[in-house]
Order: structure tokens, then C-alpha cells, then sequence
């Protein structure tokens, strides 16, 4: 290791500030909680609606996500297709367009006068807005891109010898992908899944739009911090509290892939 | 380089001199206000030369809670009592909050009124799928107040945050009926007036506050808002006169 010089003093007084800027924020939520009564929040009725919603939502996202992400990542990294760019934009666009975009997104495309959502309601007498399904759909398009992408990367980074070894002694794609590859690329697939999870956990601004916000039905977790902002904070801050733990739990579960090196 | 110090010491003292237009006022008004408040700021600026309000439309329970952790506003108009008695409460209102105006429910729906929607009781209907506010904001619990004393059942497809967000969902297809204010006619939509006997009346206050940056523009603006000219504009907007 080689030896390291402190930094000058302007720029380390510059990035103890940075690291204030994430620091207060959670020593406010931490002061403000109502640690008595935290049980009492946490256990109120419209408090455990939102926490089993956003536990089904988001494990549904997820599962959205690795059922139609996965041969989306390996169409990505193996295709040879002149399309793959533009898809890529297609898939990243989440990741940077402000989730309520998304929502209004969602509305044109599947809601019960979009483009797709008119003829389907046709169809099935129903539509997506303001359902649990939609909540589903609004999580995995808002938390797909992280699964995709990060398995994308993880199947690039392969050495391809291996699948054409498989390949060569006789196994046929889909043995391939299940014996060899995928368990190559498990690390990748996993930190994926629980990234978008995490992501679709979080996601607000697509669901209050496209979902709408009931109770039971599609008001989940960060959606039940906003309406009790006002009216209960110490609900609001029980609840951030739970959403703060949980990205704790994630930031420990994925420090391999997210800090690689570690702390030294 | 003592051209450079000259320079900048015109330059600070010209930022600092009298030419510079005061501060404008920041004026936080309930949702349902956006557009007559829009206007009013408009008009105000012509008939006040050197003042300046801005206005900052959003759902009730949002600028409670920002008045709440400090936001620094001039003065606050609100859509319901219950609000304004919070802001109070929180020893936010400089002064002693003034009825302006009134407002009146009514249904919203798409352009033609094609579901045949008459009244209040039209929201019990299951092929209908019905938008309310939630029951934390000024337009949700008027609503909720006119259908309990109607004794009628409605299921809210989604407890909206904000009555702009209900319009904006009529106007999109997403529901038949949005329960809002006569205040939000559209003319790309249709409206359905209710009855006297079925309706509520909405008493809308506001108030100078205090930690603003401009109290005196505040005042003006407040002043202006009560006089016969702001009551034009906002009766323009379909609001009745204060009570």
C-alpha cells in the first residue's frame, strides 16, 4: 500500500461538509423519532396496510424484473442486434427521468384511454391505474433498469470460453445458460435483484401518479409517509425510520459489490 | 488590478443601492386558488409599480407542513378553517385570519357528461370509478362531510394528495367523477353542479405571516385581495364573495 498524504486543508474542510449533507439529514430523523411510542406508530393499522403492501408490491417488482429483466440483460450482453444501443437508452431512461415523468408515462401508455391501456381495457373490462397490479408495474418500471444493467455488466465481464467450452461438448443454449453462465454470473444477478427490490421499495413519484394513493389497495410505504406528513409526523417518521433500515440492511448485504476493496 | 478592485466595489455598491427591486412577497394559497392567485399577482404587480408577489399553489396539508418546519412565506391562503386554525396554532399568522372568499363542490367530468352523472348519489354508482381527495385535504373533507350528511356510500378509487391532482386525472380518462370546487371548470371538461341542499360552502381565509422577508408587500397583497377589484377576479373564477 502506498503511503497517503492528507489532504489540504480547504478540501478536507469541503468534504467534511459533504459528508454532513448525508449525515444530518439522518441524525434529524433519528432526534425527531418518537422512540417511546415506536412501537405503538409502527403498530397502527394503516401503518402495517402500507408495510405488507410495499412488502408484496415490491417483491413483485422484483420478480417482474428477474422474469422479464433477465433476457432482457442477456439480449443485451450476447445479441448481436444493431438495436441493442437504442434498447439501452430505452432501459437507462428510468434511471434518470424524474419518477413523476414515469407516472404520466405509464398513464398515456396503460391507462383506461392510453395507447395500449385503451384496447386492453377493452378487452378485460379493467386497467392497471389505480390497482395493486399498477403499483407493480409503476415499481418494475422505475427498479428494472437496476437489475438489468448490473447483469448486464456482470455477464460482459465473463470469460466467454467457458459457455463455448459448455457449447462444444455437446450442450445445448438453454443447458448452457442454466449450468454454466448463470452461475457464473450469480454474484451480478443477485446484487441486481436486490438493488431494483430496494428501488422499488423507495418508489414514490410513478406510483402516486400512475396508482394512485388507498389505502390497502396502492398506498405503500413512502406513500404513507407523505400523507402523514402533516397530519401524524411521528407516524411519517416511524415509518421513514423502517425504509431507513431497510436501505441499511441492503447497503450491508451488497457492500461486496458496492464497496469492493472494502474499508481499509 | 486597481481597476479590478474599482470594479468590483461599483459593483457591490450598485448591488446594494436603491435601484434594486424589493423583494417579492411569497404568497402560499391552497391548490384550488392557483389560477385566481395567479391573476390577482398579475394585476397587483400593475397596480402596485416597485411590488411583487409570487405565488406558490400546492396541496394544503403541504404548506401547513412547510409552514410548519419554517418555510419562509409572507402570507397564507387557505381553502378550509381547519388549516388556517393549524397555522395559527403554530403562532405562524401575524394576524387574525380573514374570510375572502367562497367555494362551492361540484362533480367533474369528461367533456359531455357521458356516464349521465347527476348528483351526489351518482357516487355510490360501481360502474363509475370516483375520485376524491384525501380526507387530510380541504376539497377531501368537504367531500366527505356532503356525502355523509347525503348518506351516500362512495369508493374513492385513490386519496389524492391535492384537487389539481383530481382534475388532472378526469382530464386524462383515468376517472368518471372527481369530486372538486365550481372553481375548477375546465373548459375540456364537463361539470356537474350540485344542489343547495346537498352542497357544502367552503370559507376561504387568509392571513399575513410572521418570518416572512416583505410583511408590508404581504399586507398590500392582503388589502388588495379584499378590495372590490380582487373580489372581481375572484368571482371571474366562479368564487362567491366572502360570507
Amino acid at each position: 500500500m502506498t503511503p497517503r498524504r492528507p489532504l489540504p486543508a480547504a478540501l478536507a474542510a469541503a468534504a467534511l461538509v459533504a459528508a454532513l449533507l448525508f449525515a444530518l439529514p439522518l441524525a434529524g430523523l433519528v432526534a425527531r423519532a418518537p422512540w417511546p411510542r415506536l412501537g405503538a406508530e409502527l403498530a397502527r393499522a394503516e401503518v402495517r396496510d402500507a408495510l405488507l403492501l410495499s412488502l408484496r408490491c415490491s417483491l413483485g417488482a422484483a420478480l417482474l424484473s428477474l422474469v422479464l429483466g433477465l433476457p432482457l440483460a442477456l439480449w443485451l450482453a450476447e445479441g448481436t442486434s444493431r438495436l441493442r444501443a437504442l434498447v439501452r437508452v430505452l432501459v437507462t431512461l428510468p434511471m434518470v427521468l424524474p419518477p413523476v415523468v414515469g407516472g404520466v408515462a405509464l398513464l398515456l401508455a396503460f391507462g383506461r384511454q392510453g395507447l395500449v391501456g385503451a384496447p386492453l381495457a377493452h378487452a378485460f373490462g379493467g386497467a392497471l391505474p389505480f390497482t395493486t397490479a399498477g403499483v407493480v408495474v409503476a415499481e418494475a418500471y422505475v427498479a428494472m433498469p437496476f437489475f438489468v444493467l448490473t447483469l448486464e455488466a456482470g455477464l460482459r465481464a465473463l470469460d466467454p470460453r467457458y459457455a463455448q467450452a459448455a457449447a462444444s461438448l455437446g450442450a445445448r443454449p438453454w443447458r448452457v445458460l442454466r449450468t454454466v453462465t448463470l452461475p457464473l454470473v450469480a454474484p451480478s444477478l443477485v446484487a441486481g435483484l436486490v438493488a431494483a427490490w430496494a428501488r422499488a421499495l423507495g418508489e414514490f413519484g410513478a406510483t402516486i401518479t400512475f396508482a394512485g394513493s388507498l389505502r390497502g389497495e396502492t398506498r405503500t410505504l413512502p406513500l404513507a409517509v407523505y400523507a402523514a406528513l402533516e397530519t401524524s409526523p411521528d407516524a411519517a417518521i416511524a415509518l421513514s425510520l423502517v425504509l431507513v433500515a431497510v436501505a441499511a440492511l441492503v447497503l450491508f448485504l451488497l457492500r461486496r459489490q458496492w464497496f469492493p476493496g472494502g474499508a481499509r | 488590478m486597481r481597476r479590478l478592485a474599482t470594479l468590483l466595489c461599483a459593483t457591490l455598491f450598485v448591488g446594494c443601492g436603491p435601484s434594486r427591486p424589493p423583494r417579492a412577497a411569497l404568497v402560499f394559497a391552497s391548490a384550488s386558488l392557483g389560477d385566481a392567485f395567479e391573476e390577482l399577482a398579475a394585476e397587483f404587480a400593475r397596480a402596485h409599480p416597485g411590488e411583487r408577489v409570487e405565488v406558490h399553489a400546492a396541496g394544503t396539508p403541504q404548506l401547513v407542513l412547510q409552514l410548519r418546519e419554517g418555510a419562509r412565506a409572507d402570507l397564507f391562503a387557505s381553502a378550509d378553517e381547519a388549516s388556517m386554525e393549524r397555522v395559527v396554532a403554530l403562532g405562524r399568522a401575524a394576524e387574525a385570519p380573514r374570510a375572502f372568499a367562497t367555494n362551492r363542490l361540484a362533480l367533474l367530468v369528461a367533456a359531455g357528461n357521458p356516464e349521465h352523472v347527476r348528483g351526489l348519489s351518482d357516487l355510490a354508482r360501481a360502474d363509475l370509478r370516483v375520485l376524491l381527495c384525501g380526507p387530510e385535504v380541504p376539497a377531501g373533507r368537504y367531500a366527505r362531510a356532503a356525502l355523509a350528511r347525503a348518506d351516500v356510500v362512495a369508493r374513492s378509487a385513490s386519496d389524492e394528495p391535492s384537487v389539481r391532482a383530481v382534475v388532472s386525472k378526469v382530464a386524462l380518462g383515468e376517472a368518471d367523477v372527481g369530486v372538486a370546487y365550481v372553481t375548477d371548470a375546465r373548459p375540456e371538461l364537463g361539470l356537474v353542479e350540485l344542489g343547495a341542499a346537498e352542497n357544502v360552502v367552503a370559507r376561504y381565509t387568509l392571513a399575513v405571516l410572521d418570518g416572512g422577508d416583505a410583511p408590508a408587500t404581504a399586507a398590500d397583497f392582503r388589502d388588495f385581495v379584499v378590495s372590490e377589484r380582487g373580489r372581481e377576479v375572484l368571482a371571474r373564477h366562479r368564487f362567491g364573495g366572502a360570507p
